[in-house]
């Protein structure tokens, strides 16, 4: 667009000196977005997005992920403070539970008569 | 004032309303797919569809009282002197903050017309108010938002920030002008008086602006004439853009 005049221009929590080679994202630090979609939900995990701070963080999150009426509350969070468990470490992780078919409740007979079990 | 007289300025004044919100629409449709951000491109873009969403049901309304003109015959084939918005919403983009600064003074301009339009002895304009409050308050708080962080930056965002407030400053005068049809209206109880709103606009934007570490130009440079369809030397080229389409291939539709 003609009119649209420079607008890389202003590029706002950039590292100071970087601005002329580097996109401003590389400032911005990472969020992960979760939002309930109803009341008695959970938040769930919809995505994430760059935002200089949590309060614009929260205006992104409203504007990309609650477009077509998704959610009726939001949850951003710093991608950094998340801990994850390591991919390398599956085994030890959750490779014991799938021997152990006992923890489901599948071998439990339901009585005849039992509501909202 | 005669019943009639009346009668004949409500299209002119939804005109107004109508023109100033497509037009803004427009503007800020040119940041798609060029905002310095994915994210905020598509907060930008967000904005603008919500606006076009207040400029059709207007001139939707609009061509309902003028007598069976549609939507489109309003956007599309009228001339830019036909045109009735404020000059303020035609400025070009300029950069990111010159963007803000416009969005800063006009959603603000915007939130306190709508609420008071709430009131509109027009049920139909109330009611169109009514919905566009709440989405020109969420205009306003995003522009806001950014204000502080360009404003109270880094000296070069804060700069470009100064240097959009200082740009499009003078054009805000022209949103609280009162004329004849105006006067007319608000007597009639159908329409905002402007001057009325212009305390509760300078008191909102003036913390903001000093929390941002902005200050307001002294100049006595008031330029006007939108409502009276002189618009300023980039309106045409917008003008172009948008029309070009429908004039192209009338009737054209998806």
């Amino acid at each position: 667009m003609a009119g649209a005049g420079s607008p890389n221009g202003s590029v706002p929590g950039s590292v100071p000196g970087s601005e002329a080679t580097e996109p401003a994202s590389r400032g911005w630090p990472l969020w992960e977005v979760f939002i309930r979609a109803r009341r008695g939900l959970a938040h769930n995990h919809v995505g994430s997005l760059h935002a200089a701070d949590a309060e614009l963080a929260m205006g992104m999150a409203r504007d990309v992920y609650t477009r077509r009426s998704e959610g009726v509350s939001i949850w951003v969070v710093p991608t950094a403070s998340i801990t994850a468990s390591s991919p390398d470490e599956k085994d030890a992780f959750f490779a014991s539970a799938a021997d152990k078919p006992y923890r489901h409740p599948t071998f439990y007979d339901v009585p005849a008569g039992v509501k909202h079990l | 004032m005669t019943q009639l007289a009346t009668t004949a300025s409500v299209p002119a004044y939804v005109l107004r309303l109508a023109d100033d919100a497509l037009i803004l629409a427009q503007r800020l449709g040119e940041w798609s797919a060029h905002a310095p951000e994915l994210e905020e491109d598509v907060a930008l873009t967000n904005i603008a569809l919500d606006l076009l969403g207040h400029a059709r049901m207007l001139l939707s309304y609009a061509g309902e009282l003028l007598g069976g003109r549609t939507e489109d015959d309003l956007a599309f084939l009228r001339d830019e002197r036909e045109f009735v918005n404020c000059q303020l919403v035609e400025r070009p983009n300029g950069d990111f903050a010159a963007t803000v600064a416009r969005q800063l003074f006009f959603a603000a301009y915007q939130c306190e017309l709508y609420a008071a339009l709430g009131e509109s002895a027009d049920a139909t304009l109330a009611a169109i108010a009514d919905r566009a409050v709440k989405e020109v308050s969420y205009h306003r708080d995003h522009a806001v938002q950014w204000t502080l962080r360009l404003g109270d930056g880094t000296p070069e965002s804060h700069r470009r920030m100064q240097a959009g407030v200082d740009g499009l400053w003078p054009y805000t005068s022209e949103l609280f002008e009162s004329d004849d049809l105006l006067l007319a209206l608000v007597a009639a109880g159908v329409a905002v008086d402007p001057v009325a709103l212009r305390p509760a606009w300078s008191g909102f934007l003036g913390p903001v602006l000093a929390e941002a570490t902005l200050t307001v130009p002294e100049t006595t440079w008031a330029p006007s004439g939108g409502r009276r369809g002189l618009h300023t030397e980039d309106f045409g080229l917008l003008l172009a853009e948008m029309q070009h389409l429908h004039r192209s291939h009338p009737g054209a539709s998806w």
